[in-house]
């Protein structure tokens, strides 16, 4: 027994590869009912109006990109789907790639215009002070967009001057970029704020929808696959709950084992 | 002999590596263009980052110090061209030094430029002192802005959930139950970080409790973290088993 507890872990690895591999490739179906915070992100969506003004920060970066960019991307389907004007931004300098490619990928699917329906006003630097500059003067803090426009003359931004403007702003963070848009953005300048996070991250952001200063949340891809299901456009993030739940059965029962293969030989030990 | 092994491991490996990719072009699975070798650059480093499960070897430090240099040279670029070029070189340097120039420049944009300046000079020992000016008005600002935003949204906005009353009407059993777990979790927790007094007694039995909180919030955080990780591998299985084998549609 005492020579499970020294098994190579590479032996684990293979084992956890293997599964991810087989449940990707076979096709199941597995229930993926939103949860409340996610619910909480929906129905804000669906409750704005058409041609409303939603943020999207791309707080991220690609180490992140396999949890928060199926977020973004399911998130955009439902700005574009409800007719809302979308402007992207992001605080980090590894987004702007990923962060252009999801939206001009889905506002080309509903034939969205650059400039009219939705912008990228790019990268800048500074975190809260970042947010300070946008909630007093959006245009002060990004005066031309990533393309290199001027950010006056972009008919999507009238009736923006501020954060204030802003029908909702969503974060999808890999970092501390949520808790900024808290204490430096929303506090002041009292626009709705939603969030997607790593699920490294989740935990810590529940005490900001208790506190109601989140309206919803997507933890990790387990968030993303909900977002997905509820808006019907299911994809990476659903797929990837197969393996997921897969490989979560799988750690279970590598702990239990674990556990009574300890304790065993533990008891055999004090004999 | 063993040195020899991992160099034939490794040999082996790229030459699969590379197989596979001719055979995926020539069966046309993949395009041979700038989109196909970027699948194949991607498929590489993926694999040579995921070969340290395995052990610590050359491929896997090529795709790592790789990443370093990409990483900082695609900084530079988005640096220059989202901040310093429309920010401080096209408002200030150029109407200064260009004769086309239409605008005037905006000299106020020198005092911050001064400023961060005066941060790179921490590598000089002559100049370094200037850079304390630079860390006073980060500091000093920074402490401004932060205390009374921080202690308003951290502190005084999550204290009100908290003492959120059990029964105010309209809530349910459940709800109630849960605002009482709050206040039990917030109570607990915090008497167990109390070390002036010897937990003995009640205060020795609310602090097990706030044990027993710390632990599940460690668990939940450990769980969350392994389903974070898994989704790394996971997204990246799709990309090596869709974009580059094409197995799954």
């Amino acid at each position: 027994m005492e020579r499970f507890l020294r098994i190579d872990h590479r032996i684990i690895f293979a084992i956890i590869t293997v599964a991810v591999i087989v449940s990707l490739i076979l096709r199941f179906e597995l229930p993926i009912p939103a949860s409340e915070p996610v619910h909480g992100i929906y129905q804000k969506l669906e409750s704005l109006p058409k041609g409303a003004h939603v943020m999207i920060a791309f707080d991220y970066d690609p180490s992140s990109k396999e949890e928060l960019q199926p977020m973004a991307v399911a998130f955009l389907h439902h700005c574009f789907s409800k007719d809302l004007k979308v402007i992207g931004m992001t605080h980090y300098t590894g987004a702007p790639g990923l962060a252009d490619q999801a939206i001009t990928s889905v506002a080309n699917q509903y034939q969205k215009k650059y400039g009219e329906d939705y912008a990228f006003l790019g990268y800048k630097p500074g975190a809260a002070s970042l947010v300070i500059n946008m909630g007093e003067n959006l245009y002060s803090a990004f005066p031309k967009d990533f393309y290199g426009n001027e950010t006056a003359t972009l008919p999507v931004l009238q009736g923006v001057d501020s954060l204030r403007n802003l029908d909702f702003l969503f974060d999808l963070a890999a970092g501390t970029t949520i808790e900024t848009w808290i204490v430096y953005g929303k506090e002041k300048y009292k626009f709705e704020l939603g969030a997607g996070c790593t699920a490294v991250m989740g935990p810590d952001m529940y005490p900001f929808l208790q506190s109601k200063q989140l309206v919803g949340l997507l933890g990790g891809l387990k968030g993303a696959a909900e977002y997905e299901a509820l808006v019907g456009k299911k994809a990476n993030a659903v797929s990837g709950m197969r393996p997921q739940s897969v490989v979560h059965v799988i750690i279970i029962l590598f702990v239990i084992f674990g556990n009574v293969v300890y304790f065993t030989t533990y008891r055999k030990k004090q004999r | 002999m063993k040195k020899d092994s991992n160099f034939f491991i490794l040999v082996i490996s790229i030459g699969l590596f590379v197989c596979v990719n001719i055979f995926l072009m020539a069966s046309g699975k993949l395009p041979f263009s700038s989109n196909g070798f970027g699948i194949i650059l991607g498929a590489g480093i993926t694999l040579a980052i995921y070969s340290f499960l395995y052990k610590d070897n050359p491929a896997f430090k090529i795709a790592e110090n790789l990443y370093v240099g990409v990483a900082l040279g695609y900084t530079i670029i988005i640096s220059w061209y989202n901040f310093l070029k429309p920010d401080l070189y096209d408002p200030l340097l150029v109407p200064i030094f260009s004769k086309a120039a239409t605008v005037s420049p905006r000299y106020t944009l020198i005092i911050p430029s001064l400023l961060g300046i005066f941060m790179l000079l921490r590598f000089s020992r002559k100049l370094s002192w200037l850079s304390r000016w630079t860390f006073a008005f980060v500091v000093g600002l920074g402490a401004g802005i932060s205390i009374p935003r921080v202690i308003s949204a951290f502190i005084l906005e999550q204290i009100k959930p908290s003492l959120h009353p059990v029964f105010s009407g309209g809530e349910t059993v459940l709800s109630s139950i849960n605002t009482l777990l709050i206040l039990l979790g917030v109570i607990s927790v915090l008497i167990y970080f109390i070390f002036s007094v010897e937990h003995k007694g009640a205060i020795g039995r609310f602090s097990k409790i706030g044990i027993w909180f710390l632990m599940i919030s460690f668990g939940a955080s450990f769980g969350y973290t392994v389903m974070g990780r898994l989704s790394l591998l996971i997204g990246r299985i799709q990309f090596l088993l869709r974009d580059w084998l094409g197995i799954l549609q």
